[in-house]
């Protein structure tokens, strides 16, 4: 960055001469800096798969998740500074609990994603707080059907068909742009987001990673529930095996 | 602690809705209707009163209890499904209403004095009553009726209401059920007003209180004797000083 050194980068709420937050753009750094996280939104329900990268051999197996539920309908997978996903999950959750309270009916995800991103949007304002350092990825199968958010540090968000964050979305991109997921069912996108989330972990470089991933469709009855053990191990053999021939 | 809660008692010079109240739904949408009655006491402060209050575009309420809340619930109501259309970009579901009714009714169930319906037609569910009486409980039906003029025609309601009747039938029986009870409940009474909402609009229907569906009058008068007396002309009547 060019501009380091000119005190512009201070606080969230000086913009510099051009119009930016620098504070803003570093966090997305610390996003850039996390293992992928990717959502599929395909025909009949949402996958989100996250490439967990493990720091230690001593960390037990399933710790430290990045995907959390946020209603029974709804889940939620991050990429950037874990203790700051963990914050915006406990506030999505009292969002939609909110919202149950008030509306007497489940939340749709649109409105939780435009709450999220005006509470995130709240830390860019202020010399006292600090930006998340996280992009959050929002899934559901709500009364509109399938539903697939990204929230950014700055606190804008966007919906998609597919969305990766962190370290490997741009390949991840590329290859969820390969697919027709408004064609894939749940249980295809499954076996598919497994498949990029290996591809996209640079093995040479990186530590050891572990796969999660969640699902909601109608074989969940619309729950955000983690993906039952026999599909998982079939798609994660599948992924590995897709990644040796693709090395052929 | 107070030991019982009277929810029948009115402030002094309370406006009360002594009223009669109806909702039914039916296959393309529901019909709602109510008396024009307003009382402070035993004076009829407004004779064309219009107890069906609109909400959002596709819901609308039937007021009883007290003028002034229900008014003031509706208008916040009113208020909420205002702010959640825009926030949606879609309109509310009657159900969404009803718990705001709900909502407000129960939390302050000792301060208000109101029997609410709420009715109309969204996209999830199609038509759909809820009932809101006077503790603040939630009730989806397929018909309800309410105010003090609903205790006389609970009968006639079970009695006659059918399943699957299309418009015009649900009409009539809204229109006579309430005639009925506005005829026997003096707090009720006036005109008789309806609307039906379907996904297509809002239709308002009037019945001026001299056009009332009319049922058993009382006209006969059973001290006359069963058979016909034929006066004798020559006969004259006793002159009374």
């Amino acid at each position: 960055m060019t501009s380091i050194g000119t005190g512009y980068d201070l606080s969230a709420s000086t913009y510099s001469p051009d119009g930016r937050i620098f504070q803003v753009e570093y966090a997305n750094k610390a996003v850039e800096n996390s293992g992928t996280a990717i959502g599929l939104k395909v025909k009949d329900g949402v996958v989100l798969a996250v490439e967990k990268l493990v720091h230690s051999k001593l960390l037990v197996p399933g710790a430290n998740r990045r995907i959390q539920t946020v209603d029974r309908h709804i889940g939620l997978a991050t990429a950037g500074l874990p203790a700051d996903g963990r914050t915006v999950a406990n506030r999505a959750r009292d969002e939609a609990a909110g919202y149950r309270d008030f509306y007497r009916s489940p939340p749709t995800l649109k409105t939780i994603a435009d709450r999220i991103g005006q509470f995130v949007q709240m830390y860019t304002l202020y010399s006292s707080v600090r930006p998340f350092g996280i992009s959050t990825i929002l899934g559901a199968v709500d009364k509109d059907g399938p539903a697939l958010y990204v929230v950014e540090p700055s606190g804008v968000f966007f919906g998609y068909h597919g969305a990766a964050v962190g370290k490997g979305r741009q390949l991840a991109k590329t290859e969820l742009e390969k697919l027709k997921l408004s064609e894939l069912t749940t249980r295809e996108a499954v076996i598919e987001a497994a498949r990029i989330i290996y591809l996209v972990h640079e093995d040479a470089k990186e530590k050891d990673f572990e796969l999660e991933m969640s699902w909601i469709g109608p074989e969940t009855n619309g729950q955000h529930v983690a993906v039952p053990k026999d599909l998982f191990d079939e798609a994660e053999t599948k992924a590995k095996e897709a990644l040796v021939s693709g090395f052929e | 602690m107070v030991d019982r809660i009277d929810f029948q008692q009115l402030k002094a010079g309370e406006v009360n809705l002594g009223t009669s109240i109806m909702a039914v739904q039916f296959a393309n949408g529901v019909v709602i209707g109510a008396d024009s009655r307003t009382t402070t006491g035993s004076y009829i402060a407004n004779r064309v009163t219009d107890k069906l209050t609109h909400v959002h575009d596709r819901v609308y309420c039937c007021r009883s209890g007290s003028a002034a809340d229900t008014q003031a619930v509706a208008d916040i109501v009113h208020y909420y499904l205002q702010l959640f259309s825009q926030s949606s970009g879609a309109p509310p579901p009657v159900h969404t209403a009803a718990s705001m009714f709900q909502k407000l009714c129960y939390e302050n169930k000792d301060a208000l004095s109101a029997g609410i319906i709420v009715a109309g037609w969204d996209k999830e569910v199609g038509p759909s009553v809820y009932n809101i009486p006077l503790g603040g409980g939630l009730f989806r039906q397929p018909w309800a009726i309410g105010g003090s003029g609903s205790t006389y025609v609970y009968g006639y309601c079970d009695a006659t209401y059918k399943e699957g009747w299309g418009r015009d039938e649900t009409v009539e029986f809204v229109k006579n059920t309430l005639a009925l009870a506005m005829s026997r409940d003096g707090s009720s009474g006036g005109v008789i007003r309806m609307c039906v909402i379907t996904e297509e609009g809002v239709e308002r229907l009037f019945v001026p209180g001299n056009e009332l569906p009319k049922f058993w009058t009382g006209t006969e008068v059973l001290a006359a004797p069963k058979t016909k007396v034929v006066l004798d002309p020559q006969v004259a009547p006793m002159v009374v000083e």
